[in-house]
């Protein structure tokens, strides 16, 4: 934007030193809620119980695959059912690298390695599946492409089931537990004369890992290449008339999305110990669209909130065992309610609220703003987070 | 050569099955582009309410039929009319998601309701009974299965050929502005669409069911073999659902049938995989299917 700048002409906040603009008075408040979550989470840190600690970190996780499949589902547009393929190749490249050896010949193979290499391989590896996979899927549009990655999914339980080497077979596997030096993170342990439960140590790798991935995706999303993501969800043909090319568009966010998701099926194994093939099906993939279709598509804190809602918002109701555990003979068990609950959100959002929670947060403000003052801003709901500051602040300083 | 006619006779009838659900999607596809992903459920919720009308409030077979029939396309009816509406020109990706929506609230019922534990599959007759000839068994389900289905594909063949409706129906398939511009009721063809579909959904359960002689709420997910079975034949194309169907069940019957003695390399459930590899072979050479009509872009 300094393009476009005078020279001599003072910057826009200069000008303005008394009278904030909207955008500052934004970017202001934006600073308290980041202020506020990381003051909660060093609260949370203090305070939380391991059973708090296996919620929200189990979260924390979710919200890195439902990110994940933001970037390809909610800024470029390209369904895809097949998540939870692409989590499991993650987690079994984890398994591979970081678990044990074999102590017997039917037991699974590990070579043992330290998390530092099977954490970034587990991303990278499924990112190369990706490419393998996207050439073939990304010719097609829309529903065939849903379709082609569902049968993702069929096909990579197929190979889950018979690959006992990597993945134990049908009864499942453990998985690495990541450690510094003898510090095994399943643990409690000592370090610099602080003890750390093992939740504590999963959450001070866990969130850092999101919140990086949180940085990165949104830089992205700003960046020319998000833009010509976004080009090719709103319009194909208009976006390669604009020069877009849409097979490197479309594949840069297909392996962005693997790479993610890849790296939280590692976390996810390598925190819940141990999984079995079956863990990785259709429901679980149809789980994570659901919470960005109820976070918010296109949207960071979308994937966020949307991944607190269907993932963590069961596991508290399971805490305070506020309904009955399942039984098999009917009835309504936690897990139920959370199913029925976002099957009729999906229903409810798509209709009324295409923008998910943070499009209603959005609304919200927008009203609040119009009753305060002059300045409402229109905009498609679904890009409330994508319209950066940047662009009010060239209006205004002129 | 008895063991291939038995696997081709069973792969026949399965597909038949196949073939009835892929009617359902194609007929809500043909004509109103809504790919409905609820069709499983609503297999499912049909068949629940047949076995439960037999078994718990003791109907007679036919009537508790019926009942499920009319719930089923009760179900359709009202979510064509309260939502899917609403949802006439957004993105596929949304209205594809509007109906996993509503799949997920059938199936989660349907597990509240009656629980997870199998049911006994609701049947006219017994459920093993059949009759041999040359070695090869003839179970009267199957016989049943495939009869209905070359009923079914007659019937609605002269309702399309030969009714106003089914006319006003392949017109709005056309072109929908040019239905609606000579006084075709768009709305009452939508509505005529989601009833036939669900309708046949619940046949296609009550033999589905039969066929594994219980029920359990994973009934619903032999629906999603009906994806391969519509891209084979072509989305847009009823008569391909049908052939889609049929070659689906037989590839898959007949991988069953051989994966052990010729191929045990593959490892166990070679077959489950089976409609979904020939679907994808398919989609690279004819993405629109052996039936459908190739579509042409415009700017």
């Amino acid at each position: 934007m300094s393009v476009f700048k005078k020279p001599g002409t003072p910057l826009a906040e200069s000008t303005h030193a008394v009278k904030r603009t909207p955008g500052q008075t934004r970017r202001l408040s934006s600073w308290i809620i980041a202020g506020i979550l990381v003051l909660a989470s060093i609260l949370f840190f203090i305070v939380a119980g391991d059973d708090w600690f296996a919620i929200v970190n189990n979260t924390l996780i979710a919200a890195l695959a439902a990110l994940a499949l933001n970037v390809l589902s909610g800024y470029t547009g390209q369904i895809s059912l097949g998540h939870a393929f692409f989590m499991a190749i993650g987690a079994y490249t984890a398994a591979l690298l970081g678990g044990m050896s074999p102590s017997s010949p039917l037991d699974p193979q590990g070579f043992a390695l330290p998390w530092i290499i099977w954490l970034p391989a587990a991303g990278i590896v499924a990112a190369l599946v990706g490419a393998l996979v996207g050439p073939t899927a990304l010719r097609l549009k829309g529903f065939y492409l849903g379709i082609v990655t569902l049968a993702l999914v069929f096909i990579g339980h197929y190979i889950f089931l018979n690959l006992s080497a990597v993945t134990g077979g049908s009864p499942g596997r453990t998985f690495p537990v990541p450690a510094i030096g003898t510090n095994t993170f399943d643990q409690q342990n000592t370090y610099f004369g602080v003890l750390l439960t093992s939740g504590q140590q999963y959450f001070l790798l866990i969130l850092p890992v999101l919140v990086l991935a949180s940085v990165f995706v949104s830089n992205v999303m700003r960046s020319r290449t998000g833009r010509a993501f976004r080009a090719v969800r709103d319009h194909e043909v208009g976006a390669s008339m604009m020069g877009v090319n849409l097979f490197e568009a479309k594949m840069g966010a297909f392996l962005l999305s693997s790479f993610l998701a890849g790296i939280a099926g590692a976390l996810f194994a390598s925190y819940n110990s141990y999984v079995i093939p079956d863990y990785w099906d259709l429901t679980l993939s149809v789980q994570f669209v659901a919470a960005i279709i109820i976070g918010g598509a296109a949207s960071v804190w979308g994937s966020l909130l949307g991944a607190a809602f269907v993932f963590g918002l069961p596991q508290v109701i399971d805490h305070f065992s506020l309904l009955p555990p399942p039984s098999g003979n009917g009835g309504l068990s936690s897990g139920d309610l959370n199913t029925l609950l976002y099957g009729a959100l999906i229903i409810l959002f798509l209709l009324f609220e295409p923008g998910g929670m943070v499009g209603l947060i959005g609304r919200f403000q927008r009203l609040g703003r119009k009753k305060a003052s002059f300045n409402a801003e229109g905009g498609d709901p679904a890009e409330i987070t994508d319209l950066s500051s940047d662009n009010h602040r060239f209006i205004h300083s002129e | 050569m008895a063991y291939f006619l038995q696997l081709t006779f069973a792969g026949i009838a399965l597909g038949s099955i196949y073939a009835l659900i892929s009617l359902g999607f194609s007929l809500i596809f043909k004509s109103s582009g809504v790919i409905n992903f609820a069709q499983g459920e609503l297999l499912l919720v049909g068949a629940y309410i047949v076995a439960a009308g037999v078994f718990e409030w003791h109907l007679p077979f036919l009537l508790a039929l019926l009942l499920g029939i009319v719930v089923t396309v009760l179900i359709g009816l009202l979510f064509e009319r309260v939502i899917l509406r609403h949802m006439i020109g957004r993105p596929t990706f949304s209205i594809l998601m509007v109906t996993i929506g509503l799949d997920t609230i059938l199936l989660t019922s349907v597990i509240v309701i009656w629980g997870s534990q199998p049911l006994p599959a609701a049947s006219p007759f017994g459920v093993t009974s059949g009759f041999n000839l040359d070695g090869v068994h003839f179970a009267s389900n199957d016989l049943w299965t495939i009869g209905i289905t070359i009923v079914l594909c007659a019937l609605l063949f002269g309702f399309f050929r030969f009714t106003r409706y089914g006319l006003a129906m392949r017109a709005t398939a056309l072109d929908q502005e040019a239905a609606l511009a000579v006084g075709i009721p768009i709305r009452r063809i939508y509505a005529l669409a989601w009833g036939m579909a669900a309708g046949i959904a619940t046949l296609g359960g009550v033999f589905l069911a039969i066929s594994s002689f219980v029920i359990t709420p994973t009934l619903g997910s032999a629906a999603l073999l009906a994806f391969p079975a519509i891209i084979l034949g072509g989305l847009d194309s009823v008569s391909g659902a049908v052939v889609g169907g049929i070659i689906i069940g037989l590839a898959l019957d007949i991988t069953a049938g051989y994966e052990s003695a010729f191929a045990s390399v593959l490892g166990a459930g070679f077959h489950d995989i089976m409609p979904y590899l020939i679907m994808i072979l398919v989609l690279l050479i004819r993405p629109y299917g052996l039936f459908g009509s190739r579509k042409v872009e415009r700017l």
